[in-house]
């Protein structure tokens, strides 16, 4: 029972921590891409979006060839910090923003579009600088978008489990989310602990789809 | 007239696609330290069959246990240790008569080529510059066992318990070491001669059991002539030569 709650822990700890930078990464992005066009934005959108489409492997692949530890960042990171990404929840955490991030990114983008462009510029003319226009007119108008994609990103933040498994590993207590304790439990043939820990999965991810239905029903 | 026209047509491009009349699909599970071994073993097998396929799948032998209790459609079965095949034979999945060992072989700890670290015994992984070990889940897989058992009996599985990396089977391990991803790992002499340029053996390690590949027939094999075929070709020199090729040793 304990012992199952390890992994779920390190999963909402992973979760939580990849959803908050995928949030302000992804809303960043979008405010940026969607205010300036300049040569190259529409491949830098591409980008932003490319991890949505692509098998987890493959980004996967991806993570352990840049930040292993003779990757061109990890390398660095390993020289000039002493930090060593692979193999911690760090790393986890990396993996799961790296997937979760087009969904706020794209529902970012769409709802900042869609804002009323006569309201921000009534602000401008008001004498709002670009800063106070974003965040007292444009997010406050395109938040239920924004919080609808975090929603999903934190869904897929908790469900990752390819990219994870290739650059955080099996680690119990440290990196063995609760996607992996169930993949290695059912391979071990512990089905009662698989059982359980399916159940246990189940319900946080019902308990926080409501939760969160409930709260975007309540603000209208 | 036309009707039947466009009905011989389908008829005879649906025929195209169908398998060759005849042919026989034989599946073998297999270790995935046996990965390169059995691929050219199959390759001969279908030589002397022209008629029949063999389709393979490797990955971890508890792993392939599973599955075949599960209800995959399996006609031969490899395990890379007599724990994992006992496991089918209790579950009653493999034919006892027709199992034997076909193969033997070395667990070594390896080390990423650059690594500057010298082993003169296994105590020497307590040393600080070794922070991760990689080693392969001795729940489901035999090459963890293998060394499970050795660091048990060496008391040095709880000392080194929190530098351990657990793969899911020998090659994600091979692989780790070929990025230099770990310090050292546990693989067998096989896999690391796959890797000599981005692998190097520090130290041959003495088993508690020795390593030995047990094959058989399982029960739910349709194809049982077939895959007596593949037990003898595994069993005959033609078969033993190609094992050896690739560093195996004798049962």
């Amino acid at each position: 029972m304990t012992d199952a709650l390890v992994p779920l822990l390190l999963t909402l700890k992973i979760a939580v921590a990849a959803t908050a930078i995928v949030l302000f990464a992804g809303v960043a992005c979008a405010y940026l891409l969607g205010r300036y066009s300049f040569w190259g934005s529409q491949i830098i959108d591409a980008i932003c979006t490319l991890p949505m489409v692509m098998p987890p492997t493959v980004l996967g692949y991806y993570l352990l060839v840049v930040f292993g530890r003779r990757g061109w960042i990890g390398a660095w990171l390993e020289e000039s910090l002493g930090i060593h990404l692979i193999f911690t929840w760090q790393g986890a955490v990396i993996a799961s923003a790296a997937v979760a991030f087009p969904l706020v990114y794209r529902a970012a983008r769409a709802s900042l579009g869609s804002v009323d462009h006569h309201l921000e510029n009534a602000a401008r003319v008001l004498g709002a600088g670009e800063a106070k226009v974003f965040f007292r007119v444009s997010l406050p108008l395109a938040w239920r978008g924004v919080f609808a994609g975090t929603m999903l990103a934190f869904a897929r933040a908790m469900g990752e489990f390819g990219a994870t498994l290739m650059i955080a590993g099996s680690i119990p207590g440290k990196t063995q989310t609760i996607s992996i304790a169930i993949y290695e439990a059912v391979q071990a043939g512990q089905d009662s602990v698989a059982n359980f820990l399916v159940l246990l999965a189940s319900l946080v991810c019902v308990c926080i789809l409501a939760a969160s239905g409930k709260f975007l029903q309540r603000q209208f | 007239m036309c009707a039947l026209r466009l009905t011989l047509t389908i008829c005879l491009s649906i025929h195209a696609f169908a398998p060759r009349v005849g042919a026989t699909e034989l599946w073998v599970s297999a270790a995935a330290s046996l990965t390169n071994a059995f691929k050219n073993i199959g390759a001969e097998f279908e030589r002397v069959h022209a008629r029949d396929k063999v389709i393979f799948n490797f990955a971890a032998s508890d792993v392939l246990v599973k599955q075949i209790a599960e209800g995959a459609p399996v006609d031969v079965f490899a395990s890379a240790d007599e724990e994992a095949m006992d496991k089918a034979l209790t579950a009653k999945l493999i034919i006892a008569t027709t199992r034997f060992n076909f193969a033997g072989n070395r667990l070594v700890l390896a080390l990423p080529m650059d690594s500057p670290l010298r082993f003169n015994t296994l105590d020497d992984l307590k040393t600080k510059a070794v922070r991760r070990i990689a080693i392969s889940q001795p729940a489901t897989v035999p090459v963890g066992r293998y060394a499970k058992a050795v660091l048990d009996k060496a008391r040095l599985w709880t000392v080194l318990q929190e530098r351990f990396i657990y793969t899911q089977n020998v090659r994600q391990t091979l692989d780790y070491l070929a990025r230099g991803e770990v310090d050292a790992g546990f693989v067998y002499t096989t896999d690391a001669a796959l890797m000599k340029d981005k692998v190097r053996v520090a130290l041959e390690v003495t088993t508690t059991r020795r390593v030995v590949y047990p094959i058989a027939m399982t029960t739910a094999s349709k194809n049982p002539q077939l895959g007596r075929d593949f037990l003898d070709l595994v069993r005959s020199s033609a078969g033993q030569t190609i094992l050896q090729k690739f560093a195996f040793t004798e049962p």
